[in-house]
Formats: C-alpha cells, structure tokens, sequence
C-alpha cells in the first residue's frame, strides 16, 4: 500500500470524480469530496515525510521500467507542492459546502464536485508525473475542468471569461506539447530524467532552441506571465468564489513548477540562461507585471477581479525569484509560491463568504460590512496585511527572502522596486479596508449576519496558517531551501 | 536535404499559422474553435511525420520485414486527439450557453453588452455615492 502511494494520490481523485455523478445527493457528494481530497492531503504529507528522510521516490507505472513506461517520481520540488495543492483543495472544500448553495443552481452542485474532482487530479497528476507527455494530458485534464469550473459562475460574463480562457489554454498547451514533441525528435524519449541525460548531446542544434522557445511560451500562457495574463483577470472575477480560491491558489503554482521543473531538471540551468537572455526577460517581464497589475488592481471595483489582478502581480514575484537565477532566487520563488497560496485562498474564501451573505463582490456593496461581518472581514483584512508583506505574516517571509537574494546578487535597483511595488499593495488593500470600515452601507444590509461557522473555520483556519507560517518559518524555508538545493545540485 | 523533401513538415508550418491566424482575427466564436481545432490537427501531423520512416511499415512482427515505423508518437497522438475532440466540444457547449446569454456570438456585440455592464456597476457605486453624501450632508445641517 505504501509503496503505491505515488499513483494513488492521482488515482483516488480520478475515480472518485465519477462516482460523484452516481452518489446524486448533493450533501453525500460534497462530503465525499471532502473525504478523497483529505486522502489525498493525508498521502502527499506520508510522501513529503518520506521523501525528507530517505530522498526521491521513484514508481514505476504498471511496472515497466522507466524510459519505456511512465515514471511516477516524486522529490523534495513536487511533494511540498502536493501538499500544497492537496492541503488548499480540501480547505476550501469544507467551505464549498455552504458557498455553492448560494451561487449554483442545486442541480449542479454534483457536477460543480465532479469537475473540480477532475481538476485537483489533473494538478496533482502534473505535480507527480515525470513523463513530459503525460504533464500534457494532465495539463489539459485540470485545464478543461477548470473551464467548466469557470462557466458555473452567475453572472453571464462567467461564459466569455470560460471560452477566453479555453482559447488561450489550448493554444498554451498546444506550444507545450509542440515543443515534447521537437524534444522526442532528438531524443527519442519522453522521461523527464532520461531527457536531461540526453539533451546535452544536442544542446547545438536549433531543433532544441526552438522546443525549449515553444515550451516557455506555452507555460508562461499558463502561468499567466504578464503579458500573456488577459484570460486570468475575467475567469477569477466571475467563476464561483470557491472556485476562485481554488484555482487561485493552486493553478497558477502548479505552472511554476512545471516552469521550474523544465529550466532546471530537464534543460539544466546553463543552456536556459545561454541560449535564450531568459534571465532579462524574465527580469523585465516580472517587474513590469507587478507594476501595471497592481496599478490595474487600485483601480478595480469588483473585488474579485481586483485581486485577480494582484494574483497576476504576485506571479512576476515569483518570476522574478527565478530571473535572479540563484538558490536564494529559486528559494524564494518556492516560499513565495507556498505563502501566495495561503494568501490568496484565505482573501477569496472570505469574499465567497460575503458573496454568500449579500449575493455581490462589488467593493461598494462591502460598505459598512466591517460591523456586521467582523470575522470574515478581519480575515480580508489580514489576508490584504499578508499581500503588502506586513510583519509576522508570511508575506513579509517572501519578501524578505526575495530582497534578500536580490541584494545577494547585487540588484539593488530591483529590490528598492520591489519594496515600492509593495506600496501599491498598500494603497489597494487601503482602498478595500476604507469601504468596509469607514463607509456609510450603500445597500441595505440591516439582515446581514456573520458567515456561517463551515465557512469561517476554513478562512480563519487560512489566516491562521498565514500568521503561523509568517512566524515559525522551519518547515517553508527548510524545504525551499531543500528543494531548491537538489534542482541546482541535479545541475552542477 | 532537399526543401521538397520535407513537404509534411511545411504543411505543419502552414497549416499552424492558417489555425493561428484564424482563432487571433475572427470575431465569430465558432469560427475561432475552427482555427483552434487546425492549430491543433497541425501538432498531430508534426507527431505523425515524426513516426515514419521511408520504407518502414506498421510494427507488426513479420519475417518480410525489417524496418518498423515508430508507433509511439502515433499513440501519443491519439490521446492528443481525444484531448482535441474535448476541448472543441466543451468550446461548443461554452458557445451554445453564451449565445443564449447574450443572444450573439460575434465578440465585438459581445464586448459591447460587457462594457454596458461595467458601466452601470460604476454608475451605481459612484455616482449613487454622490446622491448619499449630499442627502447626508443635508441631515446634518
């Protein structure tokens, strides 16, 4: 049983999405939901334990040996981020349970779990797998149901944000198997491992380049790297909250890795940085997606859309981390990865919670909830404090270490940037603590009561986790550092 | 390696730019799958090139042959198509709901619906915002 744990923690997902559409009772299915992503959030941490005390865990799928069959592997990297993932998914799970009451029809609700069932074993498979054609199918596994995810939302603009987001997706994810497959042309293989073997014989050739120039592309479309961000901001503002959250703090991580994943196992950091100036596009692009997206956030009346845009400006953080090209660099990308999730799933469950309450994510219909809804919005609040990277939460962590290796590598320029940038932070954040504090109600909201406990216990749970992980760094920082100092040890 | 010679791959090239070039200017949802779906045909013909080999045949054991064409990315294509045939169809559905929202499937009528949208939630929190601060200040005096 254990030795299986690899696939299982795919597989369980996988099977459990159909047996959904059996169960029918909406209730029965949102609970057994809860129970397979809590499986799979009990195996990822058996395996990060695992991994921690004997090191890399190899599976191999049906037992064929690995360049021919498909090679489940699992490393520091990808089981901290499967915890990451399975950890969220079942968090904002508890709270769907009342949330999607609100925002769906209640014929549904059974779909809304069996998609968002699919959707975890397509991250999860990706963050597993170490077979670059199977990255593709799991890729466009969570992708299609992230989109049926989207197209659940309320509001007719849910639609055209859905079918924007497929448009880009697919061709994303078409760059990305363009470029496995110039790969395969050169070395007749598709194992991750056994690719980075191989490479280095036919690192000259422009076959190679042009794999490695399609891959980038298609995952940063993924990833939402500004410029290629356009789908992002719509398909968060108008998908049902929890599903927000979800994907919020999950997807765009999971594209990182797999950014990570490529630059360092497979291409190896030396021909990255030779054969594209990746290092000053990632450097410029980050920056500039910080600035025009925080700036773009200042501006935003939905809230959701708002923070969307803030989720854009948080990726160039993490794209930056990884143009500085260091282990410092990479270390704070991964923290940053880990803390933006935390953030970001604990400030879109609370807006799911109002959305519950009051039926909208206009800031100005947030007016005057301060006194009504105390606990969902001290946990806005903190969520927005963890943003700006205010002491003791796990924001300040991030910057801190981002600062830090840029300093290290002598950037000073940038990190003074970085800490004004985190002055738009403030001044949006601002913006939303004035409208729930310091207005008068724009509607009427005398019957607004607190959330409901289901959905305040997995928000505090978050905030929690925002002020603990903001204090006791061990566990984050000891296994970026760790992660971070096998991919550049797999290279030296 | 004469240009000719590697005619599949040109159709690859052409055909990917005629997909892309489709989803980037129409304004016809349907349209824009039509030229994802191209976009997409044009991968599994790179695939597919990739597999042969002059002279080979399929790879079934037999004594008259000794040359056998890779069927792996053959195989790697059929689940590439399967994943096309989803993504066109749940563009399809996607279509299908939206022209019953907004009664069109033509972007631009689309984009001109969103912005009304946006606009009325605008005028409703600032300029209602107006409103109420006048009559507030009217109960102070």
């Amino acid at each position: 049983m254990t030795a299986h744990y690899p696939v299982l923690q795919v597989a369980i997902p996988l099977l459990a999405a159909p047996v959904c559409l059996f169960l029918r009772i909406p209730r029965l299915v949102g609970l057994f939901a809860i129970l397979v992503s809590g499986a799979a959030f009990f195996i990822s941490c058996m395996l990060l334990q695992q991994v921690i005390a004997t090191g890399p865990i190899s599976y191999e799928l049906g037992g064929w040996a690995a360049p021919w069959g498909i090679e489940y592997r699992i490393d520091t990297l990808n089981s901290y981020l499967l915890v990451l993932v399975s950890a969220m998914s079942t968090v904002v799970l508890v709270a769907a349970q009342t949330s999607i009451v609100r925002e769906l029809r209640e014929d549904r609700h059974t779909f809304f779990y069996t998609a968002y069932l699919l959707c975890l074993t397509g991250l999860l498979g990706i963050l597993a797998t170490a077979d670059v054609f199977n990255v593709f199918v799991f890729l466009e596994i969570s992708a299609l149901s992230s989109y049926t995810l989207i197209a659940m939302g309320s509001d007719r603009r849910a639609l055209t944000a859905s079918y924007q987001y497929l448009i880009m997706g697919t061709i994303g994810a078409t760059f990305i198997i363009i470029g496995v497959g110039l790969m395969y042309m050169m070395t007749g293989t598709l194992n991750m491992y056994d690719l980075a073997q191989r490479l280095p014989d036919v690192y000259h050739t422009k076959t190679v380049h042009c794999a490695f120039g399609f891959f980038i592309v298609g995952v940063c479309l993924k990833l939402a790297l500004f410029p290629l961000h356009l789908w992002l901001p719509n398909a968060y503002a108008y998908a049902p909250s929890v599903a927000t959250a979800f994907l919020a703090a999950t997807s765009t991580k999971v594209a990182v890795y797999l950014l990570i994943r490529y630059i360092f196992s497979i291409f190896g950091i030396t021909f990255v940085t030779t054969s594209l100036p990746l290092e000053e596009i990632f450097l410029i692009l980050g920056l500039a997606g910080i600035f025009a997206a925080s700036i773009s956030a200042i501006y935003r009346l939905n809230i959701k859309r708002l923070f969307a845009y803030s989720s854009v400006a948080q990726i160039g953080y993490m794209i930056l981390g990884l143009a500085i090209g260091t282990r410092l660099g990479l270390t704070a990308t991964l923290l940053h990865l880990f803390n933006h999730a935390l953030m970001k799933s604990a400030i879109f469950l609370a807006i799911g919670a109002v959305v519950y309450r009051i039926g909208s994510a206009q800031l100005n219909h947030f007016a005057g909830l301060g006194k009504k809804m105390p606990w969902t919005m001290a946990a806005l609040v903190a969520g927005g404090l963890s943003l700006i990277g205010v002491p003791l939460t796990v924001g300040f962590v991030s910057k801190w270490y981002l600062v830090a290796a840029l300093l290290d590598k002598g950037w000073w320029p940038v990190a003074v940037l970085v800490l004004i940038s985190s002055l738009l932070a403030v001044i949006y954040v601002w913006r939303i603590i004035e409208w729930i504090y310091f207005t008068q109600p724009r509607i009427i909201i005398d019957n607004v009561k607190e959330a409901p406990l289901s959905q305040l216990i997995p928000i505090w749970l978050l905030v929690l986790a925002n002020i603990y992980f903001g204090v006791d760094t061990r566990l984050t920082v000891g296994v970026s550092k760790l992660a971070a100092q096998s991919l550049f040890g797999a290279n030296l | 390696m004469n240009i000719l010679g590697l005619y599949n791959y040109w159709i690859v090239v052409i055909l990917m730019l005629i997909g892309f070039y489709i989803v980037i200017a129409h304004e016809n949802l349907v349209k824009k799958l039509v030229g994802l779906a191209i976009f997409q045909t044009s991968v599994f013909f790179l695939y597919i090139s990739v597999g042969k080999i002059t002279g080979a045949t399929a790879p079934i054991l037999d004594e008259k042959w000794q040359l056998y064409s890779n069927p792996l990315p053959h195989v790697l294509i059929l689940t590439a198509i399967v994943v096309g045939i989803a993504t066109t169809a749940l563009g399809l559905s996607l279509v299908v709901r939206i022209q019953e929202a907004y009664g069109s499937i033509e972007e631009n009528d689309i984009q001109i619906q969103d912005t009304q949208d946006q606009f009325e939630c605008q005028l409703e929190a600032y300029g209602v915002q107006e409103k109420l601060t006048t009559f507030d200040q009217e109960l102070d005096e």
